[in-house]
């Protein structure tokens, strides 16, 4: 009784002591905040990790899977059966994402993920993640008219604005397209334009002698300078190629041949009157060749010199064929219904004319001088195959991983949120490059819809996986054998009823399946690393944090020693009135118990307060010192998790106590060994 | 040793005290043998039963026998007590003159089994003592041996009533304590109450003079109903007055309660209140 009264009396007279357990109370408190805000980011971690993993995979060694999944399943289903929720199979394979930004191509290294929409929600926390409430409600690869979330929906008002996903959706498809399409159109007549002028200008003083002097490197045999001529024309060097022809003119000593395909290069340039001059030369050389008097003709039509034409036409060959090509080379000149006039003349004249024979194509000789046609602008009068439309089509659907293609930029100076920007959005199309199953694998390129985004906050997997339907990329690769169509995959997702069951839900499959062929293994086992640093990080904290109650542990000590000097005479006293050495150790082993039971009690108590008010206090912290402590832009976490473990705090708590016991031993033993004589003795 | 006036009713009474107490008394402490000693206050013992004392030789409460003591200074031992023998009967009054460094508070010590000899023996009511195990001597200590210093030795962090009980707590466990705690306390006030400082229960040490703080030291000397009182130099720290007030009290006790004393002092007036006085020098014991 009497250890209790003195140690009582003790503990309230000597505050000194109390001080001794300042750290004490210190390094529980921070042991207890920091263990919680460790579960805490541990157990959101973990979260995260299971939104992308489910509990268990079988994996196939090789990217081209194995075949079959359903009798897989089956397996899985014979041997632990009961075990399991639910199965998923899934198509793993790496990937390059290309999309545009600003007129940039940006490329990326990914993780393409072909997954059954209808059964991964079920397998994994998939579709919580995702940005679209249907979707998180039942997840399709269609792309929505809109209606996305334009803020984290972790953070509330506190989040950053989302740029742009207020238009995401259809809405924001239909308008790229259109501008596509304008861009199209007004590119195009750039480029003719530009053509046009390039065509029209004249020459420099320099160009012409470049052109001069490549004519003068030029071979000086006839068939080499023809060839290079016509090489030249054919890539529209038009005026080098005349000067080639002309050159080829003076080594040929002036063959028709080569004045015909000089007066056709230059009608090719529109220089009619040259062109005309030259073709006239070649066609008066040989009057008999139709060749060259219908190329004469079709020039001289296309300058207008309809007269001129029709007399070469007319004294070369028959009425019938005269009125024929006649017709034709007005066609081309755009002069339909002379056109229609001459053929008419030509039918008269007894020649046999279908009705589409002047339905010209582009590939037609006219073609030079209209420099565009949508080649399939005729399917499209016909009204022929359906043509994919960017206002209304979709190409198949994917979920991008948003780490992907989003970013925030630095805080602004006045430290509000900042806004947080995409390069795609969902609506926009994306180009994915892939290996298919061959082998060697070639490359497989297609282009996908984004129709949402997915955000784990798992910043490894938001910026490595997207997702797509495994039919398609099945497809895409070529993992459907050709014989059977059964198709391959490269995993198969176990979600199990009891998460705690993986392990051995595990073993047992891995005495199943061949390990030369098949890797089983939990979430657990994939993440092991980033598990591991986690938990070392967390371990060592707490060693050091301990350390810290230690070192308290030493003060508790000497502060005791000082006690048990400054208390000899008592302990004299109790022992001369019959007190026990084994007492007088007892005072002090409950001084010391008390003290951390004082100290240890205090630091569970601001520790929980503090753990309980962790996101005020870091705010208000973040006020005093005008810098945020808990940066929801750097964490993507809008509230400090915390999580306290009933079991650790615990542990905290004893162990501390039993430090503070500890350090009161020696002390203790020391009183209990002072011989009371010697205690006595002097005043 | 005073004596004044003489009551045949008062000595029958303490008589009968006597005769109650003393052969009851077991090795442990029972509180409920305290009686109430309302009417026996008076210093004043009759001649007759103080002569029927001595004339029958009593037996003998505490006795040493050849006690050697030394201390070590370093390597050379320091001798102290040379071959003393003393032997206290049962409600005997012994005084032990001597002056300082003379091995008295040894002496004292080694018949209180605070310091054991080096050699010799220690006899209480007979029995060996000096060679039990501590726990056993502890035990000894609280039940039988009552002590007072020379400065009182109070525990500072006690009140008073605190201060007495604490030989009680010693001895008892914690719930026993608990249980027994009201009549432990009324006991303790009567005993207070008897010294004369029922009006200081609450107070500190430190808030009491030197005449209180020795007879809170006796009160709680006697709390446990102990065989022997042992005193070392009770009055030395109190002036003339306080100390023969202490004195008188003690004497008192010895008295009233069949009390077995050994004091010792420096002051020869003092031990001359004692019914026998001894004087040690030198580490040997004649008598005075």
């Amino acid at each position: 009784m009497y250890k209790f009264l003195l140690c009582w009396r003790y503990l309230r007279t000597r505050y000194i002591a109390l001080a001794s357990i300042v750290s004490v109370t210190l390094g529980v408190a921070t042991l207890i905040v920091v263990n919680a805000v460790m579960a805490g980011f541990t157990g959101e971690m973990h979260d995260r990790i299971k939104g992308v993993n489910s509990d268990l995979t079988l994996d196939a060694r090789g990217l081209n899977g194995f075949k079959n999944p359903e009798w897989h399943m089956a397996r899985v289903n014979e041997l632990v059966g009961d075990r399991i929720e639910s199965m998923s199979p899934v198509v793993y394979v790496p990937a390059i994402l290309n999309y545009r930004v600003s007129g940039q191509w940006i490329t990326q290294q990914v993780t393409v993920v072909g997954i059954d929409a209808a059964t991964q929600a079920s397998s994994s926390k998939f579709s919580e993640y995702l940005q679209h409430p249907a979707n998180r409600d039942k997840f399709s690869f269609n792309l929505h008219d809109g209606g996305y979330d334009r803020r984290d929906r972790t953070g509330g008002d506190e989040a950053p604005v989302r740029v742009g996903m207020e238009m995401a959706g259809w809405e924001l498809r239909r308008e790229r397209a259109r501008i596509e399409k304008q861009w199209q159109q007004f590119e195009q007549e750039a480029q003719n334009q530009a053509a046009e002028e390039a065509r029209n200008r004249p020459l420099t003083q320099a160009e012409l002698a470049k052109i001069q002097q490549q004519v003068d490197q030029a071979p000086t045999e006839l068939e080499p300078l023809l060839e290079l001529a016509r090489e030249n024309e054919f890539n529209r060097e038009f005026a080098l190629a005349v000067g080639l022809y002309q050159k080829a003119l003076a080594v040929s000593d002036g063959a028709a041949a080569i004045y015909n395909e000089l007066g056709m290069c230059l009608a090719r340039q529109e220089k009619h009157e040259e062109a005309i001059a030259a073709l006239r030369t070649a066609a008066n050389m040989e009057t008999g060749n139709i060749a060259f008097v219908n190329d004469l003709a079709g020039v001289l039509v296309l300058a207008g010199e309809h007269v001129e034409a029709w007399e070469w036409l007319s004294s070369s060959q028959s009425t019938g064929i005269a009125h024929s090509n006649m017709a034709f080379f007005l066609r081309s000149a755009g002069e339909g219904l002379l056109a229609q006039e001459h053929l008419e003349k030509a039918k008269a004249a007894g020649l046999l004319i279908q009705d589409d024979e002047f339905d010209f194509g582009p590939e037609n000789p006219g073609d030079s001088a209209v420099p565009f046609q949508d080649p399939f602008a005729r399917d499209r009068q016909r009204g022929g195959g359906r043509v994919f439309d960017a206002e209304v089509d979709q190409h198949t659907g994917c979920v991008l991983g948003m780490a992907l293609v989003s970013f925030r930029p630095p805080k602004k100076s006045d430290d509000s949120a900042g806004e947080e920007h995409f390069m795609v959005l969902p609506g926009d199309d994306v180009r994915l490059t892939f290996p298919n199953a061959a082998t060697p694998p070639d490359i497989i390129n297609d282009t996908f819809t984004v129709v949402d985004f997915y955000e784990s906050k798992m910043h490894e997997f938001d910026k490595e996986f997207i997702f797509v339907p495994i039919k398609k990329l099945q497809d895409l690769r070529g993992m459907i054998e050709p014989e059977t169509g059964e198709r391959f995959v490269n995993s198969i997702q176990i979600r199990l009823k009891n998460p705690d069951e993986a392990d051995l839900v595990r073993d047992k499959l891995r005495e199943a399946f061949e390990p030369q062929l098949y890797q089983v293994g939990t979430w657990r086992d994939k993440q092991g690393a980033l598990l591991a640093a986690v938990n070392m990080e967390t371990v060592i904290l707490n060693i050091l944090l301990f350390l810290i109650i230690a070192v308290a542990g030493f003060g508790i000590l000497a502060i005791f020693f000082m006690i048990v000097v400054e208390k000899t005479k008592d302990i004299g006293i109790l022992k001369s009135l019959g007190a026990h050495a084994n007492g007088v150790m007892g005072i002090f082993l409950a001084y010391g118990l008390s003290l951390g039971i004082v100290g240890a009690g205090v630091g569970l108590i601001a520790g929980l307060l503090f753990v309980t008010y962790i996101n005020e206090i870091a705010d208000w912290l973040g006020r005093i010192t005008g810098k945020p402590v808990f940066d929801p832009q750097v964490y993507y976490f809008y509230e400090i998790p915390a999580h306290v473990d009933p079991f650790t705090v615990a542990w905290i708590v004893l162990g501390a106590m039993f430090i503070a016991v500890a350090a009161s031993v020696f002390p203790a033993l020391r009183a209990a060994r002072l011989k009371p004589v010697e205690a006595l003795r002097y005043e | 040793m005073s004596s004044s006036g003489t009551s045949a009713a008062k000595a029958a009474l303490i008589g009968q005290l006597s005769a109650n107490k003393i052969p009851a008394r077991g090795p442990h402490w029972r509180g409920e043998q305290v009686v109430d000693m309302e009417g026996v206050a008076s210093p004043s013992a009759p001649t007759s039963v103080e002569e029927e004392r001595r004339a029958q030789p009593k037996a003998s409460a505490l006795q040493g026998m050849g006690i050697k003591k030394a201390y070590r200074k370093g390597k050379t031992p320091v001798p102290v007590l040379h071959d003393v023998s003393i032997d206290i009967r049962e409600g005997e009054f012994v005084s032990i003159i001597g002056q300082s460094g003379s091995g008295k508070s040894t002496l004292l010590h080694v018949l209180g089994t605070l310091d054991s000899p080096d050699a010799g023996e220690v006899r209480l009511g007979g029995k060996r003592i000096d060679n039990l195990s501590a726990r056993r001597r502890d035990a000894l200590r609280n039940r039988h041996f009552g002590m007072i210093f020379q400065f009182y030795h109070l525990l500072p962090e006690l009140t008073t009533l605190e201060n007495v009980l604490a030989p009680v707590m010693i001895s008892e466990g914690m719930f026993a304590y608990r249980i027994k705690r009201r009549k432990y306390v009324e006991q303790a006030k009567a005993i207070l109450d008897r010294v004369g400082l029922s009006h200081r229960l609450k107070h500190k040490p430190r808030e009491l003079s030197g005449g209180e703080m020795q007879r809170a030291a006796i009160a709680r000397a006697l709390v446990t109903n102990p065989r022997v009182l042992l005193a070392d130099e009770p009055t030395g720290n109190l002036d003339r007055k306080t100390g023969d007030e202490i004195m008188s009290l003690l004497v008192s006790l010895n008295e009233t309660q069949a009390l077995s004393i050994v004091m010792v002092t420096h002051d020869g007036v003092i031990a001359e209140r004692a019914h026998r006085a001894m004087r040690l020098t030198d580490g040997r014991m004649k008598a005075a």
